[in-house]
């Protein structure tokens, strides 16, 4: 990696020059596993700008519809924690239910869907009364949640059961259960709600199920030159909102893949830093952010240009990355 | 013993006609009721040391098979000295069971075998570390989810080597499985560079394995055991009857770390794992049996899995299908050790890292980064293809 750095920087310097004035001023909060950290990182500068003290095993993250909260799930001490944005300090939690790791709002930003590995359930939250209202019995170890574009129906993923189910958000009565391959931990819906993908972080691999036949219609393989296998295994998926690209996070592979979401092909693998978890775009989509588990940084990717052109020092383990629009 | 075998055709042929529950999958768990000596108090082994890592997987099993209508039973079967392994096989073959886990010596292991061929029992053996099971004594309808002597030897060798601790006094038990894992320590030294500098043997003279008074010898004793050795880095411990091994730590004439069956121990499973997802196990073990999951219970967790797996894969329960499905390259497990389990087609091994566990930590996952293989760095640990002796059958 050492190598790329100095360039990295130019070309970095060099998109910033381009933009010219900050106008856009993101932030990135970036979950830190085992630091019980979140890192702000300015995305005008790429530069980590504050570490907020946050509670055990970080690592589910997102922003708040409204924008007034970051809500980080922190596993270890069975409570999801709401970071105020205004001050970014922790000033309250959601009752999660134990060991939460990935959660997802509805797209009224009102509930919070929870994934509980440790007892098969997936907890159902009002964000703003923060109760909890509803819970749904799933399969063993749910871990990948997400929600259609229209919230009428939400997926969750359960490991060890290597399905995705389909959950009707009003009834709360699971409607299909979708077979994928093993070990599934993330669910992405297309923004036209046309296909979901899952990623299989051990069976190496993508299926895009149509949501409303219920049935796998392609699966997404990689292979990279060198690479053994088993060392291939996908985890985070950030689809661009008009439905072209799809990148995917290939953990210990230490590699984003870049997939025409319409074809589904693979076009290029990106390197980045070392068992890279998730990604997400910043709010114009001009950026992608990696969160690179073992080499504690963060990749920046610019997205017309499929390149690499940053690498930011974060906390120990990052994990999980979310954007907000300040 | 032809009269038990007739009348387990009879009543299997009966259940058929009857007609079982086709969505029921009946998975039987065999193991022998013996008292284990071990000399630490920690090691002293639950009654349902290994069945309980079956009951887990079939309860998982049981979750994921509600969304497909698949049902998944455990049959146990408790052997006590006198019983007939053979016999308890018929018997099981005779109500139902096709597929059989079993935590047996060698010796049984086969026997159930040879009493289950023909009548399509496939076992899986959650027990047994003997190479020879996989290699001169292999079968084709026995699958291992139990890593064999010398995957552990190799795996405890490659992080030795690449600690660069390559001289090694070795000490010995005087019991036949001492000698086996003993065995497999010197195939190790020397497929990985390292060297077996001098051996010593602890004979086992009897007597119990702990006293009122004990440690005050002790104390005395080990450093005799192991004074006036040539330069060594690390005392290897094969004691797998558990009668010196834990007494060699911190008392040694020079001060070495001890590895093997004492100190830094390779293990399919650790209680203190909790990498990859493992501690997600852990908990769900932990909650329904209110103490901690072994090594054997994570075999025995394997197994049922495996059998899951195929299941929910081919949406079939004949046991037959879901064995051919195991046995295609399309079978995969997802077991908590950061990356999938595959078997190895030529003897029926499952492929894992090795754990090395010192009590309390995982100190390092094995195959060590560096050891290369041209298929998969898995088959860096234990007998790989072009050498073994098995033909299946």
């Amino acid at each position: 990696m050492t190598p790329i750095w100095p360039r990295a920087v130019l070309i970095g310097t060099a998109v910033c020059l381009l933009l010219g004035s900050p106008a856009h001023a993101y932030l990135a909060y970036v979950s830190n596993e085992k630091a019980n950290t979140v890192t702000v990182i300015d995305t005008d500068r790429f530069e980590a700008v504050k570490t907020i003290k946050v509670g055990q095993r970080p690592r589910g993250i997102e922003v708040t519809k409204d924008g007034k909260f970051v809500l980080v799930a922190c596993g270890d001490d069975d409570t999801i924690q709401m970071i105020d944005t205004k001050t970014d300090e922790v000033t309250g939690t959601l009752p999660s239910g134990p060991d939460p790791e990935l959660f997802s709002q509805d797209p009224t930003g009102k509930l919070l869907y929870v994934a509980n590995e440790n007892d098969n359930t997936v907890t159902i939250l009002d964000i703003e009364q923060r109760t909890r209202v509803g819970d749904v019995q799933v399969g063993v170890e749910p871990e990948g949640i997400a929600v259609s574009p229209d919230g009428k129906i939400l997926i969750n993923t359960s490991e060890t059961t290597s399905m995705a189910h389909f959950i009707d958000a009003a009834s709360h009565a699971i409607v299909a259960n979708v077979l994928v391959g093993s070990r599934p931990r993330f669910a992405a819906f297309k923004q036209n709600a046309s296909e979901l993908w899952v990623s299989s972080e051990v069976g190496g691999t993508v299926s895009i199920i149509d949501p409303v036949k219920h049935v796998v219609t392609s699966k997404i393989s990689f292979a990279i030159p060198g690479l053994r296998a088993e060392a291939i295994q996908p985890v985070g998926i950030a689809i661009s909102k008009d439905g072209a690209t799809a990148f995917v996070a290939l953990g210990p592979a230490n590699r984003v893949a870049v997939i025409d979401a319409v074809t589904h092909e693979v076009k290029k693998y990106l390197l980045v830093g070392q068992r890279v978890w998730h990604l997400a775009f910043t709010p114009d989509q001009k950026y992608l952010l990696t969160t690179n588990g073992i080499s504690n940084d963060v990749s920046v990717i610019d997205v017309s240009a499929l390149k690499v052109v940053k690498t930011i020092q974060v906390g120990e383990l990052p994990w999980g990355v979310a954007m907000r629009e300040p | 013993m032809i009269r038990i075998v007739l009348t387990a055709s009879v009543l299997l042929a009966l259940t058929r006609v009857c007609g079982a529950d086709s969505t029921d999958v009946k998975i039987g768990y065999m193991h022998r009721l013996e008292r284990v000596e071990t000399l630490s108090l920690l090691s002293l082994p639950a009654d349902n040391d290994g069945l309980a890592g079956a009951q887990l997987g079939i309860d998982d099993n049981n979750t994921t098979g509600k969304f497909l209508g698949q049902r998944f039973s455990l049959h146990e079967r408790a052997l006590k000295e006198a019983d007939d392994a053979a016999a308890a096989a018929s018997d099981l073959l005779g109500h139902g069971v096709g597929l059989l886990i079993a935590d047996l010596p060698a010796a049984d292991l086969l026997k159930v075998a040879d009493a289950g061929r023909g009548h399509g029992l496939v076992v899986f053996n959650a027990g047994a570390t003997d190479d020879a099971l996989r290699e001169q004594d292999c079968r084709a309808d026995v699958v291992h989810t139990a890593p064999t002597r010398s995957m552990l030897a190799d795996a405890l060798a490659q992080y030795l080597v690449w600690k660069q601790w390559r001289r090694w006094l070795m000490v010995v038990g005087s019991h036949p499985k001492d000698q086996l894992f003993a065995d497999a320590v010197r195939r190790a030294a020397t497929r990985f560079g390292a060297k077996i500098v001098q051996e010593r043997v602890f004979e086992d003279t009897g007597g119990a394995r702990r006293t009122d008074s004990g440690i005050v010898q002790l104390q005395k004793q080990i450093p005799v055991l192991t004074q006036s050795a040539p330069a060594y880095d690390v005392l290897l411990a094969a004691d797998e009857s558990q009668v010196f091994a834990d007494d060699l730590p911190y008392r040694t004439w020079d001060p070495r770390p001890v590895a093997g069956s004492a100190g830094l121990v390779p293990t399919s499973w650790d209680a203190g794992f909790d990498q990859w997802g493992a501690v997600q196990l852990q908990n769900r073990f932990i909650k329904r049996f209110s103490r901690r999951m072994t090594a054997l219970d994570f075999q025995a967790w394997s197994a049922a899995r495996m059998i899951g797996e195929a299941a929910v894969r081919t949406k079939a329960s004949d046991p037959g299908a879901l064995f051919d499905y195991i046995k295609s390259p399309a079978f995969e497990l997802a077991a908590f050790k950061g990356q999938r389990l595959t078997l190895r087609n030529w003897n029926l091994q499952l492929r894992q890292p090795i754990l090395l566990a010192d009590g309390r930590m995982v100190v390092s996952v094995s195959p060590q980064d560096g050891f290369l293989h041209p298929v998969t760095a898995l088959d860096t640990l234990g007998y790989d293809q072009p050498e073994t002796k098995c033909h299946l059958q």
